[in-house]
């Protein structure tokens, strides 16, 4: 069930494989913010990138995504998408809870998560009640402006309005940002309930204790680089990473 | 009292037609950061066609009135196509420039494959008579194209509230990468923007051409020149803002016509800039200006 990777390979393989990249390398202007990395996620994982600002998380994200401009290959459920458009990536089922949630604050609540929901196949109405039963505090403020909701909240919206269309993969670029410690707390529960449903996790997170509770598989990104990877328990059984990790969460 | 309802109505009716256009160049605004100056030759486009459909022996007004929404609809989304598409993440002097060159472009066609001279168009004429109410007798046009007005912008809120199209065009407002994140696609949404803008160009060209009668090159400069101020007192890229400023600067406008005396009578245009310019020193953003903020508290 498990096999190691040798240097650049890959991690390692469960029973199906959902999203690999390659070789990627992500471009802002002249600058390369990401140099060369390979990684895998099968099936019902939760793999988690950590690491310091700058270490190129969110660029691999959005390279993944197809917003940043990038080399390398990345496939989804084994066909090549490196050339596809955000808009058809996202089609095919990777939904995205971006850094600093960005929720559309002059939508409401409701017409955040219609809007999520717009570009798949699912019955929007019944899709929005079931997630007000999941979310009863975003159910409470339904016709609320988004921009007034809390900042645990708002974290919250983003997540739900990228779990509504229903993905394969769901992408999680520092979901604990800027929030007080009991939200995060709340967001690492919720993060955990959709593990326990098997959705496939991807989260890019610089608060590693939680994301180490939380991940299968961990890759620790550095100035562009897998510096290294491993399961939680074992990266968690090395002390001078833990003090980096700890360090910077 | 007549004298008062009869100039009412004339500010309406000039807020109206401001309203419509200031609409058109805030929705594209809105999502690209494009003033798009050529916004009025749409309305040249609507003309034209209405002049082509009298040359065709075509005067049944129900016909004029469609083809000439249709070709203003089906030369925004062109230029979409042909020439902002390839400028649509640039720099916005980009697009800007381009809009110009558009423009420019479109009014020497017109000048070249059709005449430099004015073109009567008489097939709307029969929109004009006078309605007697009470004691005050109104234009029938005007009452129309009040009444179209109040009716296109329900329209618009209710798309803009109710279809994911429409939804998507009010976020992509705020964060148009996100939107594309959502999986709506980015050319929909730009396409479905020209395409309003277009169908709000070719209504205020039938009320323009019911109005003037006549159809030339530099048609649309005057009337988008007015629509691009009333979009800055607004706030631009708010549409909201767009009505209130179309509304306001005929008020304003239909004032100092009313309120100048005969000596200053040529000097109307410079009141109303004046003015404008006061309330831009209040309000430097506009009056109702769109808000910049991407997610956080507001």
């Amino acid at each position: 069930m498990l096999e190691r990777r040798g240097h650049n390979g890959p991690a390692f393989r469960f029973s199906k494989e959902m999203l690999s990249v390659d070789n990627l390398e992500v471009f802002h202007g002249p600058i390369k913010a990401v140099h060369g990395i390979s990684f895998k996620i099968d099936a019902g994982q939760c793999v988690a990138l950590l690491g310091p600002n700058g270490a190129g998380k969110t660029s691999t994200i959005s390279a993944i995504t197809g917003i940043a401009r990038a080399t390398g290959q990345v496939l989804f459920e084994g066909s090549d998408i490196s050339k596809t458009p955000v808009e058809a990536r996202i089609q095919r089922g990777i939904s995205v809870s971006p850094e600093g949630r960005r929720v559309f604050a002059n939508l409401t609540v409701e017409e955040n998560l219609r809007l999520g929901s717009a570009a798949s196949d699912s019955n929007t109405k019944t899709s929005i009640a079931e997630f007000f039963d999941t979310f009863p505090i975003l159910g409470e403020r339904r016709h609320q402006s988004a921009g007034t909701l809390s900042g645990g909240e708002q974290q919250m919206l983003a997540i739900a309005r990228a779990l509504i269309a229903k993905p394969r993969i769901l992408l999680l670029d520092e979901p604990s940002l800027g929030l007080a410690p009991k939200i995060v707390g709340q967001i690492f529960s919720l993060i955990g309930d959709l593990k326990a449903k098997g959705i496939t996790i991807l989260l890019v997170e610089q608060n590693a204790a939680q994301a180490l509770r939380l991940s299968d598989y961990v890759y620790f990104l550095n100035n562009g680089r897998i510096a290294a990877e491993g399961t939680a328990e074992s990266l968690g059984k090395s002390d001078t990473l833990m003090a980096e990790l700890t360090g910077i969460s | 009292m007549e004298y008062l309802a009869q100039q009412m109505m004339n500010a309406f009716a000039f807020g109206a037609e401001y309203a419509l256009l200031a609409l058109g160049l805030a929705i594209v605004f809105s999502i690209m950061g494009l003033v798009n100056f050529a916004h009025g030759e749409m309305i040249a486009v609507g003309g034209y066609s209405m002049v082509a459909m009298a040359a065709l022996s075509l005067g049944n007004p129900m016909i004029v009135i469609g083809f000439a929404l249709l070709a203003a609809v089906v030369a925004s989304v062109t230029l979409e196509r042909v020439a902002f598409r390839p400028v649509r993440y640039a720099d916005p002097t980009t697009g800007l420039l381009t809009a110009f060159g558009v423009s420019i472009i479109l009014q020497n066609l017109f000048l070249l494959l059709v005449s430099p001279r004015p073109i009567a168009v008489t097939s709307l004429y029969f929109l004009e008579w006078s309605i007697p109410i009470g004691m005050v007798s109104i234009s029938s046009l005007q009452l129309f194209e009040a009444l179209t007005t109040i009716i296109v912008i329900v329209a618009l809120m209710l798309f803009l509230r109710q279809t994911s199209l429409g939804l998507a065009m009010r976020a992509a407002a705020l964060d148009f990468e996100m939107v594309r994140l959502t999986g709506i696609r980015a050319n929909r949404v730009f396409a479905m923007a020209f395409m309003i803008s277009g169908m709000l160009a070719g209504i205020a060209c039938i009320f323009i051409m019911a109005r003037r009668g006549s159809v030339d090159p530099h048609l649309g400069f005057d009337p988008v020149l007015k629509a691009f101020v009333a979009c800055v007192v607004g706030g631009f890229g708010s549409l909201p803002g767009a009505v209130l400023g179309g509304f306001l600067l005929g008020v304003v406008e239909v004032a100092m016509l009313v309120l100048l005396p005969q000596s200053l009578g040529g000097m109307t245009d410079a009141f109303v800039f004046g003015i404008i310019a006061l309330v831009l020193v209040w309000r430097p953003n506009g009056i109702l200006a769109a808000r910049a903020e991407k997610g956080d508290k507001q």
